[in-house]
C-alpha cells in the first residue's frame, strides 16, 4: 500500500504517458458523444461565494479581495457545479454539460483526491429512465465496454433480499446490532445515526459486490438521503441513482427537486445537521433560490467521476495512477 | 494522553485498542458521494501477533500507544527472563517467554536486535534476519558431499534445530534465516 505522505522528493506524474493519452482519448469521446446528442459544453465558475450545504461535503475555501470586495470575501471551491448549472438552465440554457473541477475537503485516498474531475450534465424533459440509458451509454463509452450488461437494483431491495432489513422501520440501535453481528468491529463504539448506519452497512457489506461483471444501477434511495433528488410519489423514496462498477461508485443521479420552497428547507434542515454535527453552516445560495423561484423545467441531471471510470478503463489501484499530479505531487 | 486523529492513520502507526497496543497495517480511505466517511483499517495486536479489521467513524481520535522499536543488545537469561541493554544510555530491561517468542531460538549472548517496548516494557523481540551460530551437535556427515540434497539435523549453540547440508560438521559456523529457519551457508573463521 502507498504511504499518504507529502511526497515532497519526487516531481514526477503519478499517471503515465499511457494514463494521460487514456484521459485526453476519454474528454475526447465524452465531448464527441455530447455534441452529438446536442448538449451544450459551458462552463461555471469554481470559485463561488457560496457553497452546497450537504452536511457530509466540506468544501475548500479561498479568499479574495479587490474591486467588488474591497474588504475581501470567502470563496467557496464548488463541491460539484450544480447550482450554477441550474441557475443556466433556469435561463434557457437548454440540455448542457460541463467537465470541470471539484473540490472536497478531508477527502483523500485510494479512490479520493480532493481535487477531482466530475463530468455533470441536465437533459431538461426526460425522465430518470432515459437520463439512466444515457449514464449507461456514456460508462460503456468511457469504460471501452460496449458489451457490459446492466443490473438494476433498489436500495431497500438490497438491504432486504440480502439481510432482511427493513431500511425504512431500522432504527440506529438495531442497525448497530446487525453490524455488529455481522462482525463490522468499530461499530460498537460509534455514534452514527440512521444514514450513518445505513452507509456502513452498504459501504463494507454491499458495495464491494455490485457490478462485478456489469454496470449497477442502484435507485429509489430512502427520502433522508435524497440530497437534491425530488421525492417519489410513495413520500419515503426519492428520484436518485447511483452508478457502481466492479464495487466503485461512479454516478450520481437526480430527477432534479425544482421546487423553491422545498429546496430552502433542505438547505436549512441541512445546515441544522451541520451546526450539530460540528461543521460549519454554509451560506445559503439565494440565488440558486431566485432561479428556482423563476421556474427551472422539469429535468434529470448527473455528475460522473472522470477520474474513476479512467481508473477502471486501465484497471488502476490507486487515483493516484491516473492523475498527474495528486495532492501528494502538487 | 496522546492521541491519534483518523487523518493521521498510515501504515506502522500505533494505536491502544481494548487495552492493547496494536499497529496499523493497512488503512483505507472510504466515503460514498453523499454519505459517511469512514477509515477500515487492518490492525496488528501487539502482544497477541493476531490481525484483524476494524472500522471508525472518520475524523474520531484514538489513543496512542507509546510503543517503540529499539535495537537493543542481548546480555543473558536468568531462565525466566531475557535481559537487552541499550548501547547508547547502558539502560536495561527484561522480556518474558512470550515477547522473546521465536526470537529465544536463534539470539545468543551478545547480540543486538529490535525490541519493540510498550511503556518501556518489551512485547516483542525480533531477531536479525541473519544470524552466524556455531553446530554443537550433528552426525558425522560424507566428506565430499556438497549436493546438499536431503541433509540432516544440526544443533546450533542457542539450542535451535536446523536441517544442514551432509557435509556440515560439529564445530563448523554456519548463516541461518530466521524468518524461515533455513540454513544458508557455511561460515570460516576470519
Amino acid at each position: 500500500m502507498r504511504a499518504r505522505d507529502p511526497l515532497d522528493s519526487d516531481w514526477r506524474p503519478g499517471a503515465g504517458p499511457g494514463a494521460l493519452r487514456a484521459r485526453a482519448a476519454m474528454l475526447a469521446a465524452l465531448r464527441g458523444h455530447f455534441a452529438d446528442a446536442g448538449v451544450l459544453e459551458v462552463e461555471t465558475p469554481v470559485a463561488c461565494s457560496t457553497a452546497g450545504t450537504d452536511p457530509m461535503l466540506q468544501p475548500l475555501t479561498a479568499n479574495y479581495s479587490g474591486p467588488i470586495y474591497p474588504h475581501g470575501t470567502r470563496l467557496y471551491l464548488q463541491t460539484s457545479p450544480e447550482f450554477a448549472m441550474k441557475r443556466l438552465l433556469a435561463a434557457g440554457s437548454g440540455p448542457i454539460y460541463q467537465i470541470c473541477k471539484a473540490f472536497r475537503d478531508g477527502e483523500a485516498g485510494r479512490l479520493h483526491n480532493p481535487e477531482f474531475t466530475i463530468l455533470e450534465w441536465y437533459r431538461p424533459g426526460i425522465d430518470l429512465q432515459d437520463l439512466i440509458d444515457e449514464v449507461v451509454a456514456v460508462a460503456r463509452l468511457c469504460l471501452g465496454r460496449a458489451d457490459l450488461g446492466v443490473e438494476r437494483r433498489r436500495y431497500a431491495e438490497l438491504f432486504h433480499e440480502r439481510f432482511g432489513l427493513d431500511v425504512f422501520a431500522a432504527d440506529p440501535v438495531d442497525l448497530r446490532a446487525f453490524a455488529l453481528r455481522r462482525n463490522i468491529l468499530g461499530a460498537e463504539g460509534m455514534e452514527l445515526g440512521r444514514d450513518g448506519w445505513l452507509d456502513l452497512l452498504f459501504s463494507h457489506l454491499i458495495q464491494p459486490d455490485l457490478g462485478r461483471d456489469a454496470l449497477c444501477v442502484v435507485s429509489d434511495y430512502p427520502a433522508s438521503q435524497a440530497a437534491l433528488a425530488r421525492l417519489n410519489a410513495d413520500g419515503r423514496t426519492a428520484a436518485r441513482f447511483e452508478l457502481f462498477h466492479r464495487g466503485v461508485e461512479l454516478a450520481n443521479g437526480f430527477d432534479e427537486l425544482v421546487d423553491a420552497d422545498e429546496q430552502a428547507a433542505r438547505f436549512e434542515a441541512e445546515n441544522c445537521q451541520r451546526r450539530s454535527s460540528g461543521a460549519e453552516p454554509v451560506k445559503i445560495d439565494r440565488r440558486l433560490l431566485g432561479a428556482l423561484q423563476h421556474g427551472i423545467p422539469a429535468c434529470s441531471g448527473v455528475a460522473m467521476g472522470v477520474d474513476r471510470l479512467l481508473m477502471l478503463r486501465l484497471g488502476a489501484t490507486d487515483i493516484d495512477e491516473v492523475l498527474s499530479f495528486s495532492l501528494q505531487r502538487c | 494522553m496522546a492521541t491519534y486523529s483518523t487523518n493521521e492513520f498510515r501504515g506502522g502507526l500505533k494505536l491502544l485498542l481494548d487495552g492493547d497496543p496494536c499497529t496499523i497495517i493497512e488503512n483505507e480511505f472510504v466515503k460514498p458521494g453523499k454519505g459517511q466517511a469512514f477509515n477500515r483499517v487492518k490492525i496488528r495486536n501487539l502482544k497477541t501477533g493476531r490481525v484483524l479489521e476494524k472500522t471508525f467513524r472518520s475524523g474520531e481520535t484514538v489513543e496512542a500507544a507509546d510503543v517503540v522499536d529499539r535495537d537493543l543488545q542481548y546480555l543473558y537469561s536468568d531462565g525466566e527472563f531475557w535481559h537487552f541493554m541499550d548501547n547508547d544510555t547502558f539502560e536495561q530491561v527484561q522480556a518474558d517467554a512470550n515477547a522473546m517468542g521465536e526470537a529465544l531460538k536463534w539470539l545468543k549472548e551478545q547480540d543486538v536486535c529490535m525490541v519493540t517496548l510498550w511503556n518501556g516494557t518489551p512485547i516483542a523481540v525480533e531477531a536479525p534476519n541473519f544470524v552466524v551460530l556455531e553446530i554443537t551437535e550433528t552426525d558425522p556427515g560424507l566428506k565430499g558431499d556438497t549436493s546438499g540434497g536431503g541433509g540432516k539435523p544440526a544443533t546450533l549453540e542457542t539450542g535451535a534445530v536446523v536441517r544442514v547440508p551432509l557435509f556440515i560438521q560439529t564445530g563448523e559456523k554456519i548463516k541461518v534465516d530466521t524468518r524461515t529457519g533455513d540454513y544458508v551457508s557455511r561460515v570460516k573463521d576470519e
